[in-house]
């Protein structure tokens, strides 16, 4: 069914900090591992050992340039589906293949009625959606629903495979409906935003912009000193002075 | 975004076809035999429904379309689906009451013309809901597509006239002409407002970066080509846009009027201006979609 369901209580999401990431990849990479094996059909490639391979990724890390001169700093950009509240995919969607979770918040696609038209793909702002290039099924982003509720796998791996695996803790899995969680916490006390907001999208997932430089004008402590012993006084003086006369 | 045949045949041939249908139920082609019944009603049911049918073939499941027609609730494409199959049953049963003189009521008549249209504003929501789009996303999107069906439409039931060897009435070749006339009027009007439109972000809100200042793009996130730049950011057609609209108004637009003018009663001239139409409109509907840039591009070129 593609029409929205009713705003759920629990908002599952993701928050990434932007101030962390390094740009090293292991989140897209092992998000392409586990949704290859995991929920749905695999995420196929096109011409995977080819000079030009091309594939369906629901996860990629784009880098941006950001302000000018000696104040321009590079900022590692990870983006994947941000299970907007008002998701223009769902609605669009024709055949019902497209929805969202009342229960949690979590866009899927139900690979057994798409038609891969494409539609959804084309009204997402973010571009988190790709079509299967075997499979003809629209692809996404699933949270990893088959990881969060997983009962047969350790507890500490009932996590989004990007969070589990991000060396930096760069991404954060968790409850951004609930005001007392720690991703909410940390959106407040970072000042969290949404991705193009004048879309009227409502992203649940929050990124935490990267934080201010520190003022350029503060004097830099003196490696040098702290390297050299202390001055001695006293009876140690008189030692030190004594052996330097010993040459 | 990319044009796909298939999409660009659909719209072009199924809004032709219910623009024809809808002079038709308003009685402007009288069939006045049995086989005209006939061949028409094919005619017209064939437009519509080989548009219909193309419209799948760009599809990753195509066995699976009838499952678009469940969603009509929330989504314009599941709507067109079934209003579309909606107005070919009422048409097919139209024909069906022509063929046995059986007189469709008024009402009858008023309802498949509102249902007609309704289809063709459907089929164009499909692309003007989509804020994604800035173009597209305009009020003037679904008047080009009612108008174009309306013009098409009119300069069919005239080369059907002219094919059945009924009478043309000057009045009725110089409405053909007025509508073509509006019909590009407002095509232009699209191309001047809607063609400026930018999206309403940039690439510091799609990044939410602006407060550090300008924001370039560094680095793609992968060294091919992927879906989302194949599907949303097309670029043959902004290189030669503006030879290519002129060449859908020559098309589409002026020789189909100066056919009218020239030879209002010609079946000849009036097939060519029928087909000239058709393959302008080809080329307008190409640019539709070629022309139109997505607002994910922010995220890979910085600009959309």
């Amino acid at each position: 069914m593609t029409m929205l369901p009713e705003a759920s209580a629990i908002k599952l999401g993701l928050v990434i900090d932007l101030d962390i990431c390094v740009g090293c990849q292991a989140c897209v990479v092992n998000c392409k591992e586990w949704n290859t094996a995991g929920y749905g059909a695999p995420l196929a490639d096109d011409d995977a050992y080819g000079a030009a391979p091309t594939g369906a990724w629901l996860n990629r890390v784009h880098a941006f340039e950001a302000g000018d001169g000696a104040d321009s700093r590079t900022v590692h950009f990870p983006k994947s589906c941000l299970h907007c509240e008002e998701a223009p995919c769902v609605t669009v969607c024709p055949t019902g293949a497209s929805f969202k979770r009342a229960e949690d918040g979590i866009v899927l696609v139900n690979e057994d009625w798409c038609i891969g038209c494409g539609l959804c793909a084309w009204s997402c702002p973010y571009g988190a959606r790709e079509l299967d290039p075997a499979e003809g099924v629209m692809k996404k982003c699933t949270l990893c629903v088959d990881r969060i509720y997983n009962d047969n796998i350790p507890e500490e791996d009932r996590q989004p495979a990007c969070v589990r695996t991000c060396p930096t803790n760069a991404r954060h899995f968790g409850d951004l409906g609930d005001p007392d969680s720690d991703v909410s916490r940390m959106v407040a006390d970072r000042g969290g935003i949404d991705l193009m907001p004048e879309q009227g999208t409502k992203p649940v997932n929050k990124y935490l912009p990267p934080r201010p430089r520190r003022a350029a004008d503060e004097t830099p402590v003196s490696l040098v000193a702290m390297a050299e012993a202390d001055t001695p006084t006293g009876f140690w003086k008189w030692v030190d002075s004594t052996l330097e006369r010993l040459g | 975004m990319r044009p796909a045949w298939s999409i660009i045949f659909f719209t072009t041939i199924s809004g032709l076809g219910l623009g024809l249908a809808g002079w038709i139920v308003l009685g402007l082609l009288p069939l006045m035999t049995r086989e005209a019944v006939i061949g028409v009603g094919v005619i017209t049911l064939a437009l519509i429904g080989a548009g219909l049918i193309s419209s799948t073939f760009h599809l990753g499941h195509p066995e699976r379309a009838w499952r678009a027609l469940s969603q009509w609730r929330s989504s314009w494409l599941s709507r067109e689906g079934v209003l579309a199959v909606i107005v070919m049953a009422g048409l097919a049963g139209w024909f069906a009451a022509g063929y046995t003189g059986t007189i469709v009521p008024m009402w009858a008549n008023l309802a498949l013309l509102v249902l007609i249209y309704v289809t063709v504003y459907a089929t164009s929501m499909i692309y003007a809901s989509l804020k994604t789009v800035a173009r597209w996303y305009h009020p003037l999107t679904p008047i080009c597509y009612l108008m174009f069906a309306a013009a098409g439409g009119l300069l069919a039931v005239l080369a059907m006239l002219a094919l059945l060897g009924l009478p043309i009435t000057a009045a009725l070749a110089q409405a053909g002409i007025v509508l073509m006339l509006s019909a590009w009027g407002v095509k232009i009007a699209w191309w001047r407002l809607a063609g400026m439109a930018r999206p309403a972000g940039s690439i510091e809100s799609a990044t939410g970066l602006g407060d550090l200042g300008t924001v370039r793009p560094l680095m793609p996130p992968h060294t091919e080509e992927n879906y989302l730049q194949h599907e949303m950011g097309f670029v043959v057609a902004r290189k030669h846009a503006d030879k290519l609209r002129m060449i859908a108004i020559g098309l589409g637009g002026l020789l189909p009027i100066l056919l009218l003018f020239v030879a209002p009663a010609s079946t000849a001239a009036l097939a060519l201006a029928l087909l000239a139409h058709v393959a302008g409109m080809f080329v307008e509907r190409w640019l539709f979609f070629a022309e139109a840039k997505h607002v994910v591009t922010l995220y890979y070129e910085g600009a959309a």
